[in-house]
């Protein structure tokens, strides 16, 4: 079974989001800038006043690797590619690339790709897709 | 008081010239079920002792890192210090112990530092347990999309410096062929085998881009460090001319720029800056590489060659035996031994080089220095050594 991620209270509000079919991120109330991990502070300008916003979703493919040892629950369908995805807003995160055929051909850095989301058990994960739909 | 003219004949507080008065590994290293983590650090600190002239009496410092720290190892050798330090980054820990030695040793905190490493990462016995906390930042942003620890992480800056500096699949590749050739020379290297580019792309794929043979050796053994002041040495010693120590992210995917390592850049620059030293002085190098892309990026932001340079830099032979700056000289983590924390045996190395002892003695080596990852290129740290003061 794949892993399945616990929120903490710093972190529930991401996961409320997911759940919501929603991606939500931090943004300071101050300096006005994008974050992600979810933390109470902003690390740019160091201010306790964030908030937390709807990312659009939207997204690039900054960097990846396509793992051939598979993590429990990974075992079907093949090598998988683990990914670090640019947002729109201009934070990184890991996540998976999925509802493509997973080569490197068809894995081009900087592709356009949007959120989608999978259910393991309590919680939805966050998982991105090319943007121009299923190949 | 006055003190306008003590730093001149003094050699003590802050002035001390610090240095590596002891070094040894485990007699073994590789595969070795019957050794405990903890005796792993005994039979490594007992070996440093022996080297160093010395006996656990002279020790009033100790530092190790995670399984079994420090209290123990003191305890177990009959060692009560006066000054303590668990510091656990990773593989880099012992450099920053290197670093934190010198200065409790220049503050008078202690005298003489015994720094000790000790891991079962191939037998896992008396190991710490693996895994992190499903509550924990990696168990809620990385591994809910199956990492499976390193070789599936730390490996994932590569693609975007590829696409960014031009680095070929080849030139990858080539890294792991360059210190081949150094293990070749090395008796104790787990692989001694020379191998070609073609070996290495035709190894089974890990994590694309990734083959086995640019992935780090998982063993067991350990290693110990005697740090203190050049009165107290009792050999030929080894003097820290600098340090620095350095951090980016605590996850990969949070790392400010997959195509150069800040902490690397900036342990880098403060060590070479507190040595007053340039590249053209340093005769050897050692880089940690748990896999292949490592070297490149320590190549690069250390400032030995220009951004996107590194790898034509090891393919061209200059970082192999017989060139201008010889990396990794023990055969590294890709073929020596990597027993999770790696940096312990880089610094090993280095000490060897400099004493003229080494399995692959490079001639002439008078300064080397040695560059720490801990974790993903989540802290690093960064040595000048050298066998004579500037």
């Amino acid at each position: 079974m794949k892993a399945v991620p616990k929120p903490t209270p710093d972190t529930q509000p991401f996961w409320d989001g997911t759940a919501a079919g929603e991606l939500r991120i931090q943004r300071c109330l101050t300096c006005e800038r994008h974050y992600f991990y979810p933390r109470p502070s902003c690390p740019h300008c160091g201010s306790g006043t964030v908030e937390w916003v709807r990312a659009s979703g939207r997204a690039s493919l900054y960097s990846y690797v396509i793992n051939h040892r598979p993590a429990p629950g990974f075992e079907e369908g093949g090598p998988y590619a683990i990914a670090v995805v640019e947002l729109e807003e201009g934070v990184r995160m890991m996540t998976n690339i999925v509802n493509i055929e997973i080569t490197p051909e068809n894995l081009p850095l900087d592709l356009d790709l949007k959120v989608v989301f999978e259910r393991r058990g309590e919680v939805h994960v966050p998982l991105f897709e090319p943007a121009g739909g299923a190949a | 008081m006055n003190t306008g003219n003590t730093t001149k004949t003094t050699n003590t507080g802050n002035t001390a010239n610090i240095v590596i008065a002891g070094a040894a590994e485990t007699d073994e290293v590789g595969r070795l079920p019957q050794h405990s983590t903890l005796s792993l650090h005994l039979e490594a600190a007992r070996n440093t002792l022996a080297d160093a002239g010395m006996t656990k009496d002279d020790i009033d410092g100790i530092a190790t890192v995670g399984t079994p720290g420090p209290i123990q190892v003191a305890h177990a050798l009959g060692i009560t210090p006066s000054w303590l330090d668990g510091t656990g980054v990773g593989g880099s820990s012992f450099l920053f112990h290197v670093r934190h030695a010198a200065a409790a040793i220049r503050a008078g905190l202690c005298t003489t530092v015994l720094i000790t490493h000790g891991e079962s990462g191939r037998s896992r016995i008396g190991a710490g347990r693996f895994g992190l906390g499903s509550d924990s930042l990696m168990g809620q942003f990385e591994l809910p999309y199956g990492v499976v620890g390193p070789p599936s992480s730390f490996t994932l800056t590569a693609l975007r410096y590829m696409k960014e500096t031009g680095l070929t699949h080849e030139q990858l590749a080539e890294v792991a062929v360059a210190q081949r050739r150094w293990a070749h020379l090395n008796p104790r290297a787990m692989y001694r085998d020379l191998i070609t580019v073609d070996d290495v792309l035709a190894s089974r794929l890990v994590a694309y881009p990734f083959h086995l043979l640019e992935c780090c050796l998982v063993t067991d053994g350990g290693g110990a460090l005697i740090v203190t002041s050049q009165e107290r040495s009792r050999r030929d010693p080894v003097h820290l001319l600098g340090a620095g120590e350095a951090m980016d992210a605590p996850m990969i995917s949070q790392m400010e720029d997959f195509t150069t390592s800040k902490g690397f850049r900036l342990s880098g620059e403060a060590a070479f800056a507190e040595a007053g030293i340039s590249h053209d002085d340093v005769d050897h190098l050692m880089v940690y590489d748990a896999f292949a892309h490592v070297p490149i990026y320590g190549l690069e932001d250390l400032g030995f060659v220009k951004r996107g340079e590194a790898g034509a830099f090891i393919a061209e032979g200059h970082t192999s035996p017989g060139g201008r700056l010889p990396l990794n000289t023990n055969g590294g983590g890709l073929s020596y031994t990597h027993t999770g924390m790696y940096g312990m045996f880089a610094i090993q190395e280095a000490v060897r080089q400099l004493r003229g002892e080494a399995a692959a003695q490079v001639p002439g080596v008078e300064v080397s220095v040695v560059l720490g990852n801990g974790g993903m290129f989540a802290s690093a740290a960064t040595l000048v050594l050298a066998n004579r003061l500037p």
